[in-house]
């Protein structure tokens, strides 16, 4: 089996104060290459930081991840963002992008700190776009698009550096059912297209039928793997 | 990230938030204009005292015959001074401090004319006193070289002598008045000095040196004068031409060290006042400046944690996308010294400004005082402006670029 994601006994601690909460408390899965899968959960079961492992945005205390083939649980920060850069996009429940920058400078933001100069940056930059169906928004800023159009560029932006996964961490949250289908349509065909290996942490289960497993976290362990419709 | 595209997203961010940044920047322009304004008009405060000083001759020094009391051990009676021993001050090589010398004879004497009579100074000089002095006339010329040479029997009288004599100090060249019962004709009228550090000089009759010795002040050494006048380069240059007059009237008397038979008086007491303040002038400026800039520095501290709080989710959203810890600390630094380069750059024009229409004020109302905005100071401003962004920079972007991309990207 080619897996992109390893994850064994996975404990996260956090230090709130004096107190210690384990939000992860061995948990273990594994996510094959080109699969689409819906992490889910009710809040508070460790869905989120199960994320932030994942897209090594965090350590773990304790536990492996292997990610693409790499060990990353004991890197340092730079190799971490080093990491993220090439082999994750991300795309956020609230979109996260720069407001006074355009479609197109946002697109290109991973690109610059991957390092690339100007010319080929703006040619990935613009094809990502054109993935996404914003050909002709290259140079609005993000106030003047719709919801659906700025989630969207955050998914060019997710896969302008061809990463081995893209972590959505509910994707379709701030959006109405109908965007929010586009989204989904949108996501599950760049699956299909590129292979890319999808993961969406979501409490939705319309989004989670949507996808070829479910992986429920409840109290900081997977408690089932149930199969969904891809 | 290269250079110039940091330089512009850092600009682009600025631009994102014109108000604050300008707030910002004004003050590190009030800053840098401060430093610069107060530099001008302290150096031009500074070249105007010094000059007036020198007019006033801050820079003469004293030679006459005689050791000082505390050194009165004197095997043998003091050599006079001489006309010989001024002209061996004007060896530029062995006094490069001495710009001029006036050997003096003086003596007290009547003159009279229509039978009006005064007690006064007669002083015997030379066409040296007149520079090395700052005398002015009210009429007529000073006493010239041939006239000394001549032994004419020419006179430049003091504004009390002719009120005396004439009741009048006009129109007076070619009267001939009598001094100590010769006839001597009046050649100029001195300007009134009224009281100055060196006693009166409106009542003074001023007569040719070699006819003072010939003909009225004998003295047992034909050559022999009473006070030789000596002219400093500059008013710092004092303590220096003292010293190399010392060393040459050493020789020429063959006097050992702590037995000279001879003293140099200087006015220290009057330039060390005058050096302290202006030293405490300097201080108190810089001191000013130095605060201002300080002020302004810390603003831009301010400002840029404010900025960075502010802009925490997007900190952790370049993180999330492959940022490392350099890329947002480099982010960071290159607004806070741009904001400072702007403002010193706007400072520099903004001070000269000041320290011109300073200069413009001064002149208007009748004050000699022109502001010198120095390369030095330009410099110091600039680079002063630049250290200040770098180093009130440092902490904020250090701040940003430390923050947990989990935190940051969960922060409201």
């Amino acid at each position: 089996m080619d897996w992109v994601v390893e994850a064994q006994d996975v404990v996260k601690t956090y230090k709130m104060g004096e107190v210690e909460v384990q939000a992860l408390r061995g948990a273990s899965l594994k996510v094959q290459r080109g699969e689409v899968v819906a992490i889910m959960g009710p809040s508070g079961s460790g869905k989120t930081t199960m994320m932030n492992i994942l897209g090594c945005l965090d350590r773990p205390t304790s536990g492996e991840y292997i990610l693409d083939g790499e060990p990353v649980a004991k890197l340092n920060d730079d190799q971490l963002a080093n990491i993220r850069n090439h082999k994750v996009g991300f795309v956020f429940q609230s979109f996260n992008l720069l407001s006074r920058q355009s479609a197109l400078s946002n697109v290109e933001l991973p690109l610059r700190y991957a390092g690339l100069v100007d010319g080929g940056r703006r040619g990935r930059a613009k094809a990502a776009l054109e993935a996404v169906g914003l050909g002709d928004r290259l140079n609005h800023r993000p106030m003047e698009l719709s919801g659906g159009q700025q989630q969207r560029v955050a998914i060019a932006r997710a896969i302008v550096n061809e990463p081995a996964i893209i972590m959505a961490d509910e994707p379709t949250g701030n959006l109405d059912s109908k965007v929010g289908k586009e989204i989904m349509t949108l996501l599950l065909n760049l699956n299909k297209e590129r292979g890319t290996t999808l993961i969406i942490i979501t409490h939705d289960p319309t989004i989670g039928e949507q996808t070829q497993r479910i992986i429920h976290i409840r109290d900081g362990v997977v408690e089932d793997i149930s199969k969904g419709n891809p | 990230m290269n250079i110039s595209q940091v330089l512009i997203e850092a600009l682009e961010s600025l631009n994102s938030n014109k108000m604050r940044s300008g707030l910002t920047v004004l003050g590190i322009v009030i800053g840098v204009a401060a430093v610069i304004a107060m530099l001008a008009v302290g150096n031009g405060a500074r070249a105007s005292i010094t000059g007036s000083i020198n007019q006033v001759g801050t820079n003469l020094l004293f030679v006459f015959s005689g050791g000082r009391e505390d050194q009165t051990v004197n095997v043998r009676p003091p050599r006079p001074v001489t006309i010989s021993d001024a002209n061996a001050l004007l060896d530029q090589y062995a006094a490069p401090h001495i710009q001029a010398v006036a050997p003096v004879l003086q003596g007290s004497g009547i003159a009279d004319f229509g039978g009006q009579t005064k007690t006064t100074t007669i002083v015997g000089v030379t066409s040296s006193y007149q520079p090395v002095r700052n005398i002015t006339l009210l009429e007529g010329d000073f006493i010239n070289d041939d006239q000394n040479l001549g032994r004419a029997s020419v006179t430049v009288i003091g504004v009390d002598v002719a009120d005396k004599l004439f009741g009048h100090r006009d129109g007076l060249i070619g009267e001939t008045i009598r001094i100590v019962n010769q006839p001597f004709r009046v050649i100029g009228v001195l300007t009134p000095q009224g009281g100055s550090a060196f006693g009166s000089e409106d009542n003074e009759v001023l007569i040719p040196l070699a006819t003072a010795q010939a003909r009225l002040l004998n003295r047992r050494n034909p050559d022999s004068v009473d006070v030789i006048y000596v002219q400093a380069v500059d008013f710092q240059s004092v303590t220096d031409a003292s010293d190399e007059i010392s060393q040459i009237l050493r020789t020429r008397h063959q006097s050992p060290i702590g037995q000279d038979d001879f003293t140099v008086f200087t006015q220290e007491s009057i330039l060390n006042t005058v050096q302290t303040v202006t030293g405490v002038l300097t201080v108190f400026l810089g001191g000013i400046a130095a605060i201002s800039l300080l002020v302004g520095g810390i603003g831009i501290m301010n400002i840029m944690l404010v900025s960075v709080t502010e802009r925490t989710r997007e900190i952790g959203l370049r993180k999330a996308l492959g940022a490392r810890k350099r890329d947002i600390l480099i982010q960071f630094l290159a607004e806070s010294s741009l904001l400072s380069l702007i403002g010193g750059f706007i400072g520099i024009m903004f001070g000269w400004l000041i320290a011109f229409i300073v200069g413009r004020v001064a002149t208007a109302t009748g004050n000699n005082f022109t502001p010198i905005v120095g390369l030095d100071a330009i410099l110091l401003a600039t680079i002063f402006s630049a250290s200040v962004g770098l180093f009130f920079g440092i902490y904020p972007a250090n701040r940003a670029a430390s923050l947990e991309p989990v935190e940051a990207l969960r922060y409201e």
